[in-house]
Formats: structure tokens, sequence, C-alpha cells
């Protein structure tokens, strides 16, 4: 009964969507009050019916119903229930379930935290989203419907993947949805404005805390699945170019050069043609990259069970929203004027560098990623473009950014002059090339390449800390260094905790890269290993019962400078429902490095108490790629913190959006 | 899903327990239990003892799982720039299937047997085609994939640079009437921090 | 021309190329061996158990338009296939030559480690005997790949896999996964019957 009462509610909620994607639209355009006024409830029901849907599908789920098709596909009766729950969005169907629960609740937040955006635009941007999300509603219904029913219920299910087994998979892919669905807004945004014909600096300033919040959802959703393939694959790697894994990066490349280009069109009211496209390509590429997950284009580990007419309906879908919303900006672009003047060398034109910069590597991503089908497509074969080829392009487009991290907080609107930063920065970059040409020597090997990225990490470090004190001494008048920092906007601050975020990132890479260490050995039990300046004792292995599997534990003693650490214990687990055997690796976690241990398997296979071959890695600096990660994120909720963007809206500010707009 | 990528049936080296023979140290076949027994056997117990200290220093330093460190670097290198043709996109290095170990078998002969690192690449793709490369060689097919994004960066910045200017040229800066001065002044001192 | 057209005209092309991908298989990789020589080889052949190692090797068949079927006893899909490789055996004077891959190795049930290379030797062919008088024997012969090298050679990474070779010894098509009534009538026969000329 549960399994039909979600399905009724879906159907009912695409209803509800489709009155929402048109009435609100047509009414702004023929301004029908209450057509206008019908975008709010709709939306607040919309999120109530599809609430509904999956709590049913959650119940059946921890209910253990193998009534229903998808929960015999992916769960078993011996599965913890954390992991029954989170299995829900474990597979196609309720992935994309999940997909939807998050466009209603990102729909309703705009229908109840923007009371300051003028009614017929948030009628349009609501009637945007109720279209997106009936068309996702359409794909569920017509080919991927969760509550298909198995008859007779199977006896048991055939279990969650044990990869998925993990509570990466209870926060990444929320996280990353709500990252991907997040864009949809700035999405809704950037069409409504074109609808509308009214594209201004103000529409930038609505729609810029969405856009950030998205991007830090997405920033730590990529940062989470990086985290998890890391300690949960075995070997250490934290990033392989898979087609999936470009899916997710390319629309936060895009979204970062959005968020750069929005507060060129904030500040200054130009560039808005640049930016709305901008808005459209990041949410285009989020429905890109469900696109390559699902239809089975690209192979790729993290790819769903496919099905062509599945991918036909996406790529439909796709074809209708992009098409639509990139003729329309072609239609209203050429009316929207240009915005004020600045010259070739200032912070406009820096921004502008950045997103160039971001938008080639994005573009980049996206042909390394496709060209494998373009040349099957065009009857050159089959080709393979793997980690190889992005490690060699990708990184040397990023360095001119890094750099210009340092430069652009520097530069005046307007109007900047060369002469003048050469000046301000001289001695910040002589401090950074000297950290960054002999810091490489304390940790081992000098390599080229660690020196540069350190010289720019640095740089942004000394930079950032440079641009902070000179703009809190230039506006303390009279008051302590301390009161006149806390007067500093809350943006000001998430700016520079962002930037930071990319330094500790790219140090953190680059450190792991240039000297991590590795020891693949056969441990009798008692022998000891060492590497970087860790040892590591083997004491044997136990056997050891799991909810729904067998494990061998390994007892490992971590010792340096002659004390034991700690104990740590890598597993090989045989689960129930699998036949291959998993690895969970034993990882010590620290400010500067991680130390990480690994069961291989037992020499003799018929002796699992004997000698094992293990292997063991020092890796410095890891852990700064996602505390980098996280910083940025940081930085973007400080930004949406600041107070420009609260309910309470100065009059100075609406005068002030009003002088814009004249320009 | 990756484990261990050196396949440990084929190259691991069987030794015997170097404890095999100590192990009996100490556990005679005599089981009379007379003082006099004791005093006779007490350099061996001293021995024993003695041993038991010793202990902790013979635990010895694992060895390596390969024979060859040298060999196994140069294949973990060469394995990683080559794709696994039976997984969903996993490099060789990292795979565990059948087929991978068998590869990784194969590459490892050939290292031994003293083959570059260019002929070995030139042995897989001859079985499997270009397929089976990571990074794709550079034929006429892949030029725009090698200089693309090079192509795409200038392109980008020039355009940006030719847009920019004509932008400037197109754009006249309006100077303020002195009703819109005097308001922007207001508007100025009214928002100024330092006030 | 408005300018602003150029994002769609982009956009358009890209679905254009996906679309175009919904119809392709990117795991059906082509083999580079088209067209060049089969790969040299030794291996032993099937015999009767007992009899004195006999040996196989595509020199052999010089002058015959012949295929051949890599299989195994472990392998679902050869299961599959074998009834149509038996068919088109009885049917239509194809030679068909087997090459048994990793017998016992590929089979997950063996620790290889823990089998004499004699005693593999004499399962292989123990097993592949009795699979063939069980299910059929479509081939001329079988040659014993037992570690799979000659597999290596051929750019095999599945099983099954069917070639056809010509009489100057030049693989001429390869076939991955089971072959279907559909594959022999449509592709192979044509094929066979061309070279044959």
């Amino acid at each position: 009964m549960i399994p039909e009462i979600g399905h009724f509610a879906l159907i009912v909620a695409l209803g509800v969507a489709l009155v929402q994607g048109t009435l609100p639209l047509l009414g702004a355009h023929w301004r029908r009050a209450r057509w206008i006024a019908l975008a709010q409830p709709a939306a607040i029901a919309q999120a109530v019916l599809v609430s509904v849907a999956f709590a049913c599908l959650a119940t059946a789920f921890v209910e253990n119903d193998f009534t229903v098709l998808y929960v015999a596909e992916h769960s078993n009766s011996l599965l913890p229930l954390p992991y029954r729950l989170a299995a829900v969005w474990g597979g196609h169907e309720g992935s994309l379930l999940l997909w939807v629960v998050m466009l209603v609740m990102w729909t309703l937040a705009v229908a109840l935290f923007s009371k300051q955006l003028p009614e017929l635009m948030r009628a349009r941007v609501l009637g945007v989203l109720a279209l997106v999300t009936a068309g996702f509603l359409l794909f569920i219904l017509l080919t991927s419907n969760p509550f298909e029913r198995l008859l007779p219920g199977a006896a048991d299910g055939r279990d969650l993947n044990p990869l998925l087994q993990d509570p990466g998979l209870i926060f990444h892919p929320p996280m990353l949805y709500m990252g991907y669905v997040g864009f949809s807004v700035a999405y809704a945004f950037a069409v409504s404005a074109l609808l509308s014909g009214q594209l201004d600096a103000a529409w930038a300033r609505w729609s810029r805390p969405w856009t950030t919040a998205a991007w830090v959802f997405l920033t730590l959703g990529i940062a989470l699945g990086s985290w998890w393939a890391y300690y949960e694959l075995g070997w250490g790697g934290w990033w392989f170019w898979d087609p999936v894994e470009n899916a997710s990066f390319m629309p936060w490349l895009i979204g970062t050069a959005l968020l750069h280009s929005l507060a060129v069109t904030e500040k200054r009211g130009s560039f808005k043609n640049w930016t709305v496209l901008l808005a459209i390509a990041a949410f285009s590429l989020s429905l890109l990259g469900t696109f390559l997950v699902r239809s089975g284009v690209l192979t790729s580990v993290h790819a769903f069970a496919t099905d062509p007419k599945r991918g036909v309906f996406i790529l439909a879908f796709l074809v209708t929203v992009i098409g639509s919303s990139l003729a329309l900006f072609a239609w209203r672009a050429p009316k929207v004027g240009l915005g004020g003047r600045f010259s070739l060398f200032s912070r406009e034109t820096l921004l502008l560098t950045n997103n160039v910069l971001l938008v080639v590597a994005c573009g980049t991503v996206l042909l390394g990623t496709l060209y494998p089908l373009l040349v099957d497509a065009l009857g050159g074969g089959k080709l393979s473009v793997g980690p190889p080829y992005f490690d060699s392009v990708f990184a040397p487009l990023l360095m001119p950014a890094l750099f210009l991290i340092g430069v652009a907080p520097f530069a005046r609107w307007k109007e900047a002059s060369v002469g003048e930063l050469a000046r301000t920065l001289r001695w910040a970059f002589a401090a950074a090339a000297i950290f960054g040409l002999v810091a490489p020597f304390f940790s081992g090997q000098w390599k080229p390449l660690v020196a540069l990225s350190l010289l720019l990490a640095a740089w942004i470090v000394v930079a950032t800390a440079l641009n902070i004190v000179r703009r809190v001494q230039s506006t303390r008048a009279g008051r302590s260094f301390a009161a006149a920092a806390r007067r500093q906007p809350l943006g000001f601050y998430g700016m520079h905790a962002a930037h930071l975020g990319v330094a500790v990132f790219v140090v953190g890479v680059t450190m792991v890269n240039g000297y991590q260490a590795e020891k693949d050995v056969r441990m009798e039990i008692g022998d000891t290993v060492s590497v970087g300046g860790y040892t590591f004792r083997f004491n044997g292995v136990r056997a050891e019962q799991g909810p729904n599997y067998r494990a061998l534990v390994g007892d490992i003693d971590l010792i340096k400078d002659g004390r034991v650490l700690r104990k740590m214990n890598p597993e090989k687990r045989n689960y129930v429902s699998s036949a291959m055997p998993m690895t969970e690796a034993a990882i010590d976690t620290g400010f500067l490095r991680d130390v990480y241990v690994s069961l291989g398997e037992p020499i003799d296979k018929a002796r699992p108490q004997g000698a094992w071959a293990v292997r063991v890695y020092h890796k410095p600096f890891v852990d700064w790629i996602w505390g980098g990660c996280v910083l940025m994120a940081l930085g973007g909720l400080l930004a949406i913190s600041d107070r420009r963007y609260r309910a309470r809206a100065r009059a100075t500010a609406s005068v002030g959006a009003g002088l814009v707009q004249k320009a | 899903m990756k484990m261990f990528d050196k396949p440990f049936t084929t190259q691991m080296l069987r030794r015997k327990s170097p404890w095999g023979t100590q192990r009996r140290h100490g556990s005679g076949g005599e089981s009379r239990f007379s003082l006099r027994s004791l005093c006779a056997s007490a350099p061996l117990w001293l021995i024993f003892f003695f041993s038991l200290l010793a202990l902790p220093a013979l635990a010895k330093e694992a060895e390596p799982l390969a024979a060859d460190a040298v060999t196994e670097k140069r294949l973990v290198e060469i394995s990683s720039e080559l794709r696994c043709l039976v997984c969903q996109n996993e490099s060789l290095a990292a795979s565990n299937a059948e087929l991978a170990h068998d590869l990784r078998r194969e590459i490892r002969t050939l290292l031994k047997n003293g083959k570059s690192d260019s002929e070995i690449m030139a042995f897989m793709v001859e079985r499997y085609g270009d397929f089976v490369r990571y990074r794709p060689p550079l034929k006429a097919s892949t030029l725009v994939l090698w200089f693309g994004p090079l192509l795409l960066l200038i392109g980008g910045l020039s355009a940006l640079f030719l847009y920019l200017r004509r932008r400037n040229q197109a754009i006249s800066d309006a100077p303020l009437s002195a009703g819109e001065s005097s308001q922007a002044d207001r508007l100025l001192q009214a928002n100024d921090p330092r006030q | 021309m408005n300018r602003f057209l150029w994002p769609l005209i982009a956009f358009v092309g890209l679905a254009v190329l996906l679309a175009v991908g919904l119809r392709l298989n990117p795991r059906d990789v082509p083999s580079p061996l088209v067209g060049k020589p089969a790969p040299q080889f030794s291996l032993e052949k099937i015999a009767a158990p007992g009899a004195p190692a006999q040996m196989f090797s595509p020199q052999e068949m010089r002058g015959k338009v012949w295929l051949l079927n890599v299989w195994s006893t472990w392998c679902v899909s050869c299961r599959q296939e074998h009834p149509v490789l038996v068919d088109m055996a009885k049917r239509s004077a194809l030679t068909l030559v087997g090459l048994n891959y990793k017998e016992v190795r590929g089979d997950a049930a063996f620790d290889i480690d823990k089998i004499a290379p004699e005693r593999e030797r004499q399962l292989a062919l123990e097993r592949a005997t009795n699979w063939l008088r069980r299910h059929g024997d479509p081939y001329l012969l079988s040659a014993l790949d037992l570690d799979g090298r000659v597999g290596i050679d051929y750019g095999v990474y599945g099983v099954p896999e069917t070639y056809v070779i010509d009489k100057a010894g030049l693989i001429r098509m390869k076939h991955t996964g089971p072959v279907t009534p559909e594959i022999v009538s449509g592709k192979i026969l044509p094929l066979v019957a061309e070279l044959s000329k």
C-alpha cells in the first residue's frame, strides 16, 4: 500500500508542477495576480508531495519490503539500518527521486526566503523551477519508477554493493545533489531575467547568495566523494578523472566563474549577458552529467545500470531545457545594455580573465571526457583519454589563475595601475618566491614543479594577508585594528577564506604528489617495516564477524621514535552477498600527514594466520586537499551571511540599484 | 574496485619460516624434571632465556613483496598508463581482474628481458589497439585533443582582449549632471564608514 | 547573424554527438590484428588420454580458410554459443579450430600455486574432453592455452572470441562475445565464402 501512495504522490506532484510551471509564468506575462499568487502555495504543495513519496520509498527500505523491485535490487535484510536508508539513493531510480527532492526543497527555499524579490520575478523563478521539476518527474514516472512492484516478492534482496556500504554513501550523494540542483536556482533566475526582458544589476544581487549556496554544497560534495574514494579503495588515490567525476567538476568550474562574474555584474552592472550565459551553462553541465552517468554513452566506474530508453529521454530533456534557454538568450541578449566602462587593466578585466581561464579549463575537461565518443562517432575507432592526459594539460591552465588570485583583490574597479600594483606587491612576491624555492629542500628532493606550486600557494597566502591588513588599516579611522577588522563586511572575509582554501588545496596536492612514499612488503608475525619516519609492526590477523560480513582484521602497531602510538586495524571483508573480498584500509589521520595501511592477501591462502602481504603509505599533507575544500566552502558561507543579503533591504540599496539600472 | 595490484600468487618467494627450527628450543624430548636434570641443562636454559630477550631484535624488517624493486617501479609506471580492458575504467596498475594479473605478469617478463618502455607500449598496442593507452598517442586524430586546450586558451584571451577594446570604444563615459553630482556626494557622505 | 546564436549552435552540435553516442557501444573494442598475420604459436592439442602429446600450429592451416574460437568450460557464454558452433560446423563446410583458454587457471575454484604443471595439463585435458563429449565437438581440433599467453598475443580480453583467418594466414575478422545465428549467416559465412574464392 505504501509504495502505491508514494507513486500516487509523484503523479499528483507532476500535476502540481505543470500548473506551477505554466500559470505563474503566463500570469507574469499577462499581469494576472491570481495566477502569479499560485506560485508559492504550489511550491509548498510540491515539497510536501515529493517528501511523502520519498518517505514511502524510505519506509519500504526500512521495512525490508522486497515486493518493491528497487528495494529487492539494492537492499538486504542483513543490511544495517543506516545503509538501508542510504540505499534509497544507491541506484538509478532512487537517486533520481533524490534529485527531485532536492529540486522541490530548493524551490521551497526560494518561495519562503525571497521576500525582497519583486513578485513578478519570484513567480517566474518558481515557474521555471517547476518546469524543470516536471521534466524530472515525467522521466521518473515514464522510465524509472522506484515503486515498481516485484510480484511475487523476493525472499531477500540482492544487497547493496559492498563498496557503497560506507558512511560516504550517507553524505556524498545528498551533498553533491544539493550542489547540482542548487545551480537550477541560478539557472531559473537567469531565465526569468531573460523572460522579463529586465536584466540588471539587481538581478545579480538576488541571484548571488543562491548561486554561492549551491557552489558551497557542490564543493563539499565533490570533496566528500574524493575523500571517500581515498579511504575506501585501499590504495590512496583521490581523483581519477573518471567521466562521472569530470561531470561534477565541470559545473564546479563554471560555477566558480559564475560567482566571479556575478560580482562584476552586481558591482558594475557590466557583463550581464555573459553572467546569464554562465548561469545557463552551469546548470546545463549538471544536466549533462546526469546524462553521462545514466545513458551508457561513456564507461565509468560510477555509471548506473543503463537503458537506452532512459538515455534518449534524458537527451530529449537536455535538448528541451538547454536548447530553449539558449534560444531565449539569443533572442533577448542583443537588447541588453552594456553597462559601465572600464579600462583594459582593471579589477573587472582581471575577474574576466579568471572567467576565461576557468571556462577554458572546463572546456578542456569536456574535450577530454567526450573525445573518445567524438572519435568513435566519426568512425575513427576507439580511443582512451585517461589520467595521464588530464594531469598533463590541466595543471598548466590553472597556474595563471592561481597567480591572479593574489593580484585581483588589489586592483581597483574601473581602472587599475600596473605600476601601483607592482609596487604594492613586489615584496609579497619576493617572500613567496623565497618560500617556494626553499621549502622543497625540507621535504626531501627538490623538484621544480613542487617549487613552483608552493611559490604560488605562498603567493596567495601572503597577498591575502597583505590585502586584509591594508584594507583594515585604510578604514581604521582611529579605531583599534581589531575593531576595524570586525567592521569589514563578511563577504570580504569570505573571499579571502575561499582563496586561502585554494592555496591550502594546492599545498596538499603538491606535497602528496611530490613526496608520498609507499612500501609493499610481506610480513610475518613480528616483522616491521618503516616508511616516512614511522614503523609498523605486524602482529597477525584475527577473524571477526560483522552484521553482514565476515572479516579478517589485521593487528598492526604504529611506532614512532620507539614509542607505540596506536594500533591500526586494516580489514579484509567477505560480504554475505558478494563473491569479491573488500579491503578496508586503516588510516591514521594527522594534520601534517596520513599514515595508511592496507592488507593484501595471505602469502599462503590456506593459512590466514600466517604471513600476509601488506602495503603501507606515508602521505604528507594529504588532508590539506580536503581541508582546502572545506575552507573554500567556509568562505562561501561567510559570503552568504553578509548583511547585504539579509531580508532587511536598506533604502539606499534600492536607490543604488536604480542608479545602476540606468547605465 | 581495487584491492592489491601485485599478484601475490606468482611473485612471492616461498621460504620456510626462520623460526622453524628455533621453536623446538627448550622443549626437549625428556620429561624428567629432576633438579639434577635442570642443572645439567642449565646452559640450555640460559641460552633459551637470553634468546627470549633477543626476540625483538630477531623480529626482522619485512621483505619487499616483489623480488626486484626497480622492475616493480617501472611496472607500476607503465601499467598506470594502460587501461584495464575488462574493467569499467580502471588502470592496469589498479585493477584486480584476472586479465590484469596476466598482463602485468607479461609486462614484468618483458621488463626482465630488457625491453624498453616504448617497446612494451608497442607490444600492448599491437595486440589491443590504441584503446589500451590512457595517454592518447599524438596522431592526426588526436591533434585537436592535445592542442585544443592551448588553442582554447589563446583564443579565449585574445577574444577577451579584442572585445574589451571594442567595448571601450563603444561606451562613452557620460559625465554626471550637477544634480546627480550632488546626489552622489550626499550618498557617499551618508555611507562613509569613517563617521 | 546574431552572434548570440553561437552558444545554441555549439549546443546543437553537442546534442548531435550525444545522440550518435547513444547508438554506439563504448565497451566494444575493435581488434588491431585484423589484416595482420595470425600470431604464431605451438600448443598441445587435445588428444585421447594416454596418447603422446601432439602439437598444433597455425602454419598447418595455410591454404585453408578457417575459424579460431577461444573457449573454456568455465565460461557461461561459451555454453550459450556452443550449439550455434556445432550447428555451423555440421551445416557448412567450415573448419573450426578451438583454443581452450586458461582451462584450469581461469576457474576460480582452483589455486594454481597448489597444482603442478603436469597435473594442470591433465586436468585441462580431462575437463575439456568431457565437456566436448557432453555438448558436442564442432572443432577439427582444440589447442590448450593453459596460461593464456597465446590469448594475449591474439588480443583476447574476454571469452568467447572468434577469429576468421584466410588462406594466407591473415586475420580477417574478430568477433568478441558469443556467436549468434545472425552473426553466422550475416557476417561469417559471407566472409568465408568471399575468402574461399
